[in-house]
């Protein structure tokens, strides 16, 4: 008689099982970072404290971690539209330059003049920067749609190419007085903060948060009713499931794969233009740390469930947060890597049932 | 080694798979320069206890002696050094390395540099021996079904084989092809080779086996017992475990007008050689054409260019109207349903649910497609129908269909093609791989859509299944028909010869 | 701006690109997609600047990046083949870790100098006029290493029992499963193979090319290049190593555009606003863009495509 590790293939996955791996998984990421952290002489607890006051600490640290989970927000459920037809969308980041760019058109031309009600400036940025995105999610969509040409690779170059392009133009057209960046927006062109309403309301006073989580709230709810309830939702699921079984069902593929790549933009330009209109308010080099890579984690970490993005990306709004104080700075890069590994590894316990047996149960 | 002692004696083995019992004590003796026959249904476990032998699986329990000696597997490197040798019924083989690679992967010379000349003639003089010809510097991709056979036999007797295990491999050859095959394996056991065929078709088994072994349902129901006074109805019983009727009943056929018109169709394959040349034929409603030949002469092409999955040149008409090279939809709009080949990779999306895979082919139309979105109560309620009225064992119809067995997701498919009321129903393969319950189940499906004037073209490799339903049986070789002869008229041997591109009957 | 100049090179900053696609050839013939390239490289870069600053040693620096890259390549290797989890989003989290470990380990070694890989003459063939000086001239060991290595591992891919064993493991995994082939052992082995070239890449730039730490500007997306490089050269190391050379000598022209006043007679715009640099320095992944939609097309006219069983877990006994 012995024990033995026996790997048994899973005929049914129990519901509570894929959440509770993911949530070890991300403690597990932090146990292994933190030891990483040890290792080049950093003190894991200190750091872990100081990651919680710097997150939840206050309702200013909370509405900081709020705003770097913005874009995160969106832009994973940019990411989520695509992956959910096995489209790998790797542009975002890409795509969130084009949106900021668009958005920052309508002040920079100007296409209306700068004293336009606040509502039309606004909305006209929503619009170009979400036209610039779907253009720059197009493109890769196009090409994998009529030439087969592999959207991974296609949507990298576009990044480099969106943040090329945006240099010159703040280099070059825009620059503020030979800095690398364009003059500050007029206040019309800047999203409403609750900091606005100090005055009124005493509690909101440097409360940074904007109304571009609102984008992400609506855009998460757009998102989750396409999904689950919408004729495209339904293509979408089967083209990821079985791009042959969709054909054969009739569904446009080309077509789909044009569209989805172009929501997909859009809303990653969505991210931008937030950005731009919420924090920035102005065009400048590196306005992203990486959220359009970050936000390829936050939708596979919420299993491309529209809702589990929003808290996904709060904890990950969090790291950013706590990140610009940690150094190295490759450090939220590193983790990022690990929970993301950790994470796949873990899918492979919703698979296969791990068991300890007496080696005589075996034959019976 | 005495000749006394048998080739191979496999005793009470067992094996398990989640959920399955797949061989159940089961035992095996083949003896030296036998031909033995392994019999069972799809799912009996005659794979199973082969690739146990083969050293692919482990088996929980059981002995097993090869030439009397006790042997433990652990890969199939090792059976191969006990002159094991199988034959799969998928070729194992690479398409893209010639027969000469393909024969020496895996072996431990040359070691590193390879002169492929000196092996190819290496090749040639064993073919020489076994009468098993195939040109060693072709690419696998060029060859025959029959061809790739030999090379898969050749394979395991440059590795020494003595005991040749073959997983069905008449399945994939036209009647003359396994003429030729049974030469040649009586002619390796009479130089003493030992050979174990694992078959479904009854009368191969009365025309060659020696010995004979069945199993159901991952038991022995018949034990090494020799071939004499077995009869075919004998066999089925001990395969199946009840009588078998070896003929749905039909009724005699009342054919409309012509709904499907097929004018000098060409196409390519997937490789970009020529599938289909200059086919033309018609399907008239409440008619069955049935489409017999070798599998990989043009029939899937055939079923694609007719539903819109590929392009081709020439005329395809569905009700006088023109519908070759139109996406897909217009060939569903029009009322052409399609069971396809390849019920996993292209029928169904495995993770999607029953209702979702139920609605594939009606989601845009009223009442569960209602513009935008898809009313997912009716959906279910839709699919709930179909799962009572076609029988469909699942927990509900949320279940993904991955997880269904063959036959039930063989009906999640007919249900759904069935159920749009089609004009014109393509049905490739329908019964393939199923058990004998349900493969009666599917036939009589087909004939009662036949009687609802449904023109139906069915394509299959088994002759008793086209016998059996066709009304007119077409015969399709290298993407040509060769001719097409009237069911009941129609002469198995004719069929066969025109199988192989010989005659031509107009 | 002579072309001589540009085509030298070429062939050094292309030797770059010719490691790292070939590495992934080497990977994806045995069926198995590593996106994480990028990662690896970065890895690399650091490992060997780092050990051979540490060590004085260059040898040991280019050791020390192709087994740290190689080691994690194990991880899409264990998390891809054993744990059957997708290619692609494995290979994105090494990109994320690669780089992360790259950078965190990589802290403070911006500025520093360790030795290099030093250049040197062939003698003899160095004298050839044109040929001479753009192939046989002032390269390090790595470039002269990278003219024999792309027509070796064709030979080896296309010619050896090894390389017969590979590309059957790639094709058709489960016929060379039956034949007692290890399916698994040759995809660890080729996605070690794979990381540790990546690995090489990475030193090759940081020890040799344009040595330096520059954080993730080292590589500046090169990984991703190969990896298009790959699929233009549809799985063979000799158009790969070609494919990596023009690349090289692309990205050296485009350097050498922005210096004179005069080009072709015409006034240089890029003389008189520099900023239009911008632009060019987009023309390498345009380019990329563009190479790749031409491979794609002449991919599926020539029907030579990418190995069969690519990006699919082999689990035995599921398929046949």
């Amino acid at each position: 008689m012995g024990l033995r590790v026996k790997v048994e293939k899973r005929v049914d996955v129990p519901k509570w099982l894929p959440a509770v791996t993911a949530i070890g998984a991300v403690i597990l990421a932090f146990i292994i970072a933190g030891l990483i952290f040890k290792f080049i002489g950093g003190k894991p607890l200190v750091a872990l404290r100081f990651f919680y006051q710097a997150v939840f600490g206050s309702w200013a640290a909370f509405s900081d971690t709020m705003v770097k989970a913005t874009p995160l927000i969106i832009v994973g459920l940019a990411c989520a539209v695509a992956f959910k037809m096995r489209l790998w969308n790797i542009g975002a980041e890409g795509q969130f330059y084009a949106g900021a760019f668009g958005a920052s058109l309508v002040v920079l031309i100007p296409i209306v003049p700068m004293n336009s009600p606040k509502i039309v400036v606004i909305g006209l940025m929503i619009l170009m920067g979400m036209l610039f995105g779907a253009i720059w999610g197009f493109i890769p969509g196009f090409l994998k749609a009529k030439y087969n040409v592999n959207e991974i690779i296609t949507t990298l170059m576009l990044n480099y190419i969106a943040i090329l392009w945006n240099n010159f133009w703040i280099f070059d057209k825009w620059s503020d007085a030979g800095f690398q960046m364009t003059p500050t927006f007029d206040r019309v062109a800047w999203l409403p903060r609750l900091a606005d309403y100090a005055k009124e309301y005493k509690i909101f006073s440097g409360i940074t948060l904007h109304m571009g989580v609102l984008f992400g709230i609506v855009a998460a709810f757009v998102v989750w009713w396409i999904f689950k309830y919408s004729r495209w939702g339904y293509e979408i699921k089967l083209i990821g499931d079985n791009p042959k079984a969709a054909r054969y069902a009739g569904v446009n593929i080309v077509r789909n794969i044009i569209l989805v790549m172009t929501f997909s933009g859009a809303l990653a330009g969505l991210a931008g233009m937030s950005e731009i209109g919420g924090v920035v308010h102005r065009l400048q080099e590196s306005i992203s740390p990486g959220y359009g890579f970050t936000g390829i984690i936050v939708a596979w970490l919420a299993k491309l469930n529209p809702f589990m993005i929003i808290i996904v990306s709060i904890l990950f709004g969090g790291l950013i947060v706590a990140g610009r104080e940690i150094q190295p700075s490759g450090l939220s890069f590193l983790l990022q890597g690990i929970i993301l590994f950790i994470l796949i590894s873990s899918d492979v316990l919703l698979r296969y049932k791990i068991r300890i047996v007496r080696t005589e149960e075996e034959a019976v | 080694m005495s000749s006394t002692v048998p080739a191979v004696e496999m005793k009470d083995i067992v094996i398990r798979f989640p959920g399955v019992l797949a061989n159940d004590h089961v035992n095996l003796t083949l003896e030296r320069g036998n031909i033995h026959a392994l019999l069972g249904e799809n799912g009996a476990g005659k794979s199973t206890l082969m690739n146990a032998l083969a050293g692919l699986y482990k088996p929980v329990s059981g002995t097993t002696l090869v030439n009397g000696e006790l042997v433990d597997f652990n890969s199939p490197r090792d059976a191969i050094a006990k002159g094991i040798g199988m034959v799969h019924q998928h070729f194992m083989l690479v398409p893209t390395q010639t027969v000469t690679e393909n024969i020496l992967l895996g072996m431990d010379k040359p070691r590193f540099f390879m002169n492929l000349r000196k092996y190819d003639q290496k090749i040639l003089e064993l073919q020489e021996q076994y009468g098993l010809h195939v040109d060693p510097t072709s690419k696998i991709w060029q060859l025959s079904v029959g061809e790739q056979q030999r090379v898969e036999i050749l394979k395991t007797l440059y590795r020494g084989a003595n005991i040749l295990i073959m997983d069905e491999p008449t399945a994939v050859l036209a009647p003359q092809e396994i003429d030729e095959l049974m030469r040649n394996m009586r002619l390796m056991a009479d130089q003493g080779k030992s050979i174990i065929f694992i078959t479904h078709k009854l009368h191969e088994v009365i025309s060659i086996a020696d010995r004979l072994t069945v199993l159901r349902k991952g038991k022995v129901t018949a034990e090494g017992r020799s071939m004499q006074g077995v009869t075919k109805e004998k066999l089925a019983q001990l395969m199946v475990g009840r009588e078998v009727l070896f003929s749905v009943k039909k009724e005699p056929r009342k054919p409309g007008k012509i709904v499907l018109e097929l004018d000098n169709v060409f196409a390519k394959n997937d490789k970009y050689l020529p599938a289909l040349i200059d086919v033309s034929l018609d399907v008239r409603s409440g008619e069955i054409l049935g489409i017999a030949g070798v599998g990989g002469n043009g029939q899937s092409e055939l079923a694609e260019v007719i539903t819109g999955l590929r392009a081709c040149s020439g005329s395809i008409k569905i009700n006088d109207q023109e519908v070759s090279n139109q996406p897909p939809i217009n060939a569903i709009k029009r009322g052409v349903s399609h069971i396809p080949e390849d019920r996993t990779s292209v029928g169904t999306a495995p993770n999607l649910s029953i209702t979702e895979n139920s609605i594939m082919k009606g989601y845009t139309n009223n009442p569960i497609g209602n513009g935008w979105s898809i009313n997912f109560a009716k959906a279910h309620e839709y699919a709930r129908n179909l799962k009572e009225k076609y029988n469909i064992l699942a927990p509900s119809v949320q279940t993904p269909v991955g997880k269904l067995s063959g036959g039930n997701l063989q009906k999640v498919i007919l249900a759904r093609e069935i159920s749009s009321e089609p004009l014109l129903m393509v049905a490739m393969q329908p019964t393939r791989g199923l058990d004998v319950g349900a493969i009666e189940a599917i036939q009589i499906l087909l004939l009662q859509q036949r009687g609802a004037g449904t023109a139906i073209l069915l394509i299959s490799e088994e002759l008793d299944e086209l016998f059996t339903l066709s009304d007119r049986i077409a015969v399709i070789s290298d993407g040509k028909i060769m001719g097409i002869v009237d069911a009941e008229e129609a002469d198995i041997n004719e069929i066969g010869l025109m199988m192989t591109g010989s005659t031509v009957r107009e | 701006m002579s072309f001589v100049i540009i085509l030298h090179a070429g062939i050094a900053t292309g030797t770059v690109l010719l490691f790292a696609a070939i590495g992934e050839i080497f990977t994806e013939r045995s069926g198995i997609i590593n996106l994480g390239v990028e990662g690896m490289m970065l890895l690399g870069a650091m490992a060997g600047f780092s050990t051979s600053l540490a060590t004085n040693s260059p040898s040991l620096g280019v050791i020390a990046a192709m087994l740290s890259a190689g080691i994690l390549s194990m991880a899409h290797g264990v998390v891809t083949i054993h744990f059957q989890a997708d290619q692609v989003v494995s290979g994105l989290s090494l990109t994320f870790l690669g780089t992360g470990l790259a950078l965190v380990l990589g802290e403070g070694l911006t500025g520093q100098n360790p030795p290099l890989i030093p250049d040197f003459d062939i003698p003899g063939l160095a004298l050839i006029p044109y040929i001479g000086p753009i192939f046989f001239q002032d390269h390090s060991l790595l470039v002269y290493i990278g003219y024999f290595f792309a027509p070796l591992s064709w030979y080896y891919i296309h010619k050896t029992r090894p390389g017969m064993h590979l590309r059957a493991v790639g094709e058709k995994p489960e016929a060379a499963d039956t034949l007692g082939v290890s399916v698994y052992g040759l995809r660890y082995l080729y996605t070690f193979v794979g990381g540790c070239l990546g690995g090489l890449a990475g030193a090759t730039i940081s020890l040799s090319v344009s040595p330096g730490w520059y954080s993730s500007q080292t590589t500046s997306g090169q990984g991703w290049i190969a990896i298009a490089l790959v699929i233009f050269a549809q799985w063979n190391p000799i158009r790969a190593a070609l494919g990596g050379y023009l690349f090289g000598a692309f990205r050296r022209l485009i350097l050498d555009l922005q210096g004179p006043k005069l080009l072709l007679g015409l006034v240089n715009p890029l003389y008189i606003n520099s900023n239009l640099s911008f632009f060019l320095k987009m023309t390498p992944y345009i380019l990329t863009i563009i190479a790749l939609v031409l491979g794609s097309r002449a991919a599926v006219k020539k029907r030579v495509g990418a190995p069969t069983a690519l990006g699919l877990p082999f689990i035995r006994g599921e398929r046949g």
